[in-house]
């Protein structure tokens, strides 16, 4: 198995406003994030970030996409550091996450080549690529509508679409059917199933166990920003269920949760 | 590779300012419209009240050595004579004054016997009849051309024996008094600069806060982070697109002030020379306009960038559109532009000391060019630095 993704030591603090403190309900100008987290990936597989609400996953997969940057430790992509090399990285990354917009005011046509030229896709490749990535998800009929009179869940397609438009070997998935129906869920898990047959990388957080039973090869589980375990999904369950597991490792790691 | 990027950002943003129609209205049509009809209105009124109020008084004429036989060619001319008590310098300074509505003749002494005795195919010059006037007085000016046409005819009937109003050396005072031409340069070198910094700055506001704060604001600034392009591209990209834009909307309103120019000092009414600049002046104006934009786009654009949203973006641009006003009142405050190079270095304010020296004729090549060099550089800062605030994690993704 060749590894592709290696994640050491990464650490990540926020410092919080006063109204963040407020929400967050705490007097510490500071909040742990992420804490020292290593794991690796290898190719071909599906890797989940299994964690409940603020557990730190959106902030780990960010850190991955280079958005952000961490306060210690370092992450290997392809052999490219996400400290040092970051517009590498990026180029070998697709990132999805609810947070990055479209712009309303473009067409899924318009922007597909838009976001293809900014990854210096091959023109006569480009073409090719949006046709049967469009076919795919049903977007060829809506290709000249405005993102901003899109659907949510067509939103959602062309996002997916735009995230891959340079093909790349691996894909970083934040809540990959959050806000979905059941049938674009579908469709997109469907879909990370094709890509991992074709050999593709992906790295995708969740909360959903039957999502990580379904998908992943492999899972870590992240509980306040700390990985407890990282193994194979047969591995950590030890014959239980996930969810079973899910809250013993919960309970284990109580002290973790204060 | 690099340039790709940059071109691609900025196809983007001229795809999407010049497909959006009302944007184009609102940010490039209308403010030169507006301008050229307000303006026009404001001329207008302005010369209708000018004939309407000063016309209708008859002009008092001060003559010097009034000869008998002129007298009855003036019967036909609405004006008071006056011959008696004339203190030449006092005249003079009263015509200076465009309120004035005087003129003041003077005929060589013994003008009738110079006359009968001037012969025509001479050496000597035929005795000279000086009329001065002031062309912005309406009543001043009318009676000048009345005098003179009336003149001119007993002229040809006495076989050009004598001349009106003919320049015997250069040294001779202009015959016409007022030196509106002058005044308007004067003004328009104070108001007009201000009010292109102040245009300028509403075509910035207009594209900047909405495609910088306004991105961040929707999450889609974020979706060109995630891509291999080098921040430094975007950051140029972003500049330079919103620079076209604002330059078109500031154009625009400049078109608007040229156009309406003439109408507003009623120009055509007082055979005036519209044309108070040349062509390289304009053009000197056009460029030190545009290294402003630059600057000016870069630094709305930092402020834009460093705003949550769009509302927060125009509220920190306040103080910049106060400092425009106070920089745009310089020239007034100081009754023109500086002559010392070193501050054309300081942005803004060498901005409208250059255009204020161009408008009122004394622009030097030293202090264009530090204005429009330091300008480039600044804007190279601005760049710079908005390359770092989309680079900055705190900037971007701050709560
Ligand atoms: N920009 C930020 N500033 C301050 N605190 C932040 C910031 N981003 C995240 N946090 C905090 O860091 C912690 C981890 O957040 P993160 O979004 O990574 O969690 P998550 O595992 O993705 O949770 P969820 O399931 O709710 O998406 C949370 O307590 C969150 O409040
Ligand atoms: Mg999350």
């Amino acid at each position: 198995m060749e590894e592709i993704l290696r994640v050491e030591g990464l650490c990540k603090t926020f410092t919080l406003s006063k109204k963040q403190q407020k929400i967050e309900r705490t007097k510490s100008k500071q909040k742990v994030a992420v804490d020292n987290l290593t794991f690796t990936a290898n190719r071909g597989e599906i890797f989940g970030l299994l964690g409940p609400n603020g557990a730190g996953k959106t902030t780990t997969l960010r850190m991955l996409a280079t958005l952000i940057k961490p306060d210690k430790g370092d992450a290997w992509v392809d052999g490219c550091s996400i400290v040092a090399q970051p517009e590498k990285v990026r180029a070998k990354i697709g990132f999805l996450t609810s947070e990055l917009k479209l712009e309303d005011f473009f067409t899924p046509n318009y922007l597909f080549d838009f976001f293809s030229n900014l990854h210096q896709v091959d023109p006569s490749v480009m073409a090719e690529r949006k046709k049967s990535m469009f076919e795919r998800f049903g977007i060829d009929k809506f290709a000249e509508v405005k993102v901003k009179d899109l659907s949510t869940g067509m939103k959602q397609k062309v996002s997916l679409v735009i995230s891959l438009v340079h093909n790349p070997d691996i894909i970083i998935f934040d809540e990959p059917t959050n806000g979905l129906d059941v049938l674009t869920a579908r469709t997109v898990t469907d879909y990370l199933q094709e890509l991992r047959a074709e050999g593709k990388t992906i790295i995708l957080s969740t909360h959903i166990f039957s999502l990580v039973e379904k998908l992943c090869d492999r899972v870590g589980i992240i509980i306040n920003g700390k990985l407890t375990h990282c193994d194979t999904l047969q591995a950590i369950c030890d014959g239980l269920s996930l969810e079973d597991r899910f809250f013993e490792i919960y309970k284990e790691n109580e002290d973790l949760t204060i | 590779m690099k340039i790709n990027n940059t071109l691609t950002i900025i196809k983007k943003e001229f795809t999407r300012f010049f497909s959006d129609r009302s944007m184009v209205f609102t940010t490039v049509i209308m403010p030169g419209l507006l301008i050229y009809i307000i303006y026009s209105l404001m001329g207008d009124n302005m010369s209708e009240s000018n004939f309407t109020v000063e016309a209708t008084e008859p002009t008092t004429v001060y003559v010097e050595n009034l000869p008998p036989s002129i007298l009855p060619l003036f019967d036909s001319i609405p004006m008071n004579i006056v011959t008696h008590d004339i203190v030449s310098e006092d005249i003079m300074k009263q015509l200076g004054d465009k309120e004035n509505n005087i003129a003041y003749m003077i005929f060589p002494e013994n003008f009738d016997s110079l006359v009968a005795n001037y012969v025509p195919a001479s050496e000597t010059l035929a005795p000279n009849i000086k009329i001065f006037y002031n062309s912005v007085n309406d009543g001043s000016s009318m009676t000048y051309h009345m005098l003179d046409g009336a003149l001119n005819a007993y002229e040809d009937s006495y076989c050009n024996r004598f001349d009106v109003n003919r320049y015997d050396d250069a040294d001779s005072p202009s015959f016409d008094q007022s030196d509106e031409s002058e005044v308007i340069s004067n003004v328009l070198s104070q108001l007009i600069p201000m009010l292109l910094l102040m245009l300028l700055f509403s075509g910035c506001m207009a594209v900047g806060p909405a495609s910088i704060a306004g991105e961040k604001e929707r999450g889609t600034i974020a979706t060109l982070l995630v891509t291999p392009m080098k921040r430094s591209q975007l950051a140029l990209g972003k500049i330079i697109s919103l620079s076209v834009f604002a330059t078109l909307s500031g154009l625009s309103s400049f078109i608007g002030i040229i156009l309406s120019l003439p109408k507003m000092f009623h120009a055509d009414e007082l055979n005036m020379d519209t044309n108070l600049y040349s062509a390289s002046e304009y053009i000197l104006l056009l460029l030190v306009l545009l290294s402003t934009v630059l600057v000016l786009i870069s630094v709305i654009s930092n402020l834009s960038a460093i705003a949550k949203d769009v509302k927060q973006a125009s509220t920190i641009n306040i103080p910049v559109s106060l400092m425009m006003i106070v920089v745009g009142m310089m020239p007034m405050i100081m009754g023109g532009a500086t002559e010392n190079p070193t501050l054309y270095l300081i942005p803004f304010y060498n901005s409208v000391m250059a255009m204020t020296a161009v408008m009122a004729h004394e622009a030097t090549v030293l202090t264009l060019v530090l204005t429009i060099c330091s300008n480039l550089v600044y804007a190279g800062l601005g760049a710079w630095i908005l390359t770092k605030l989309f680079d900055s994690e705190k900037v971007m993704f701050g709560k």
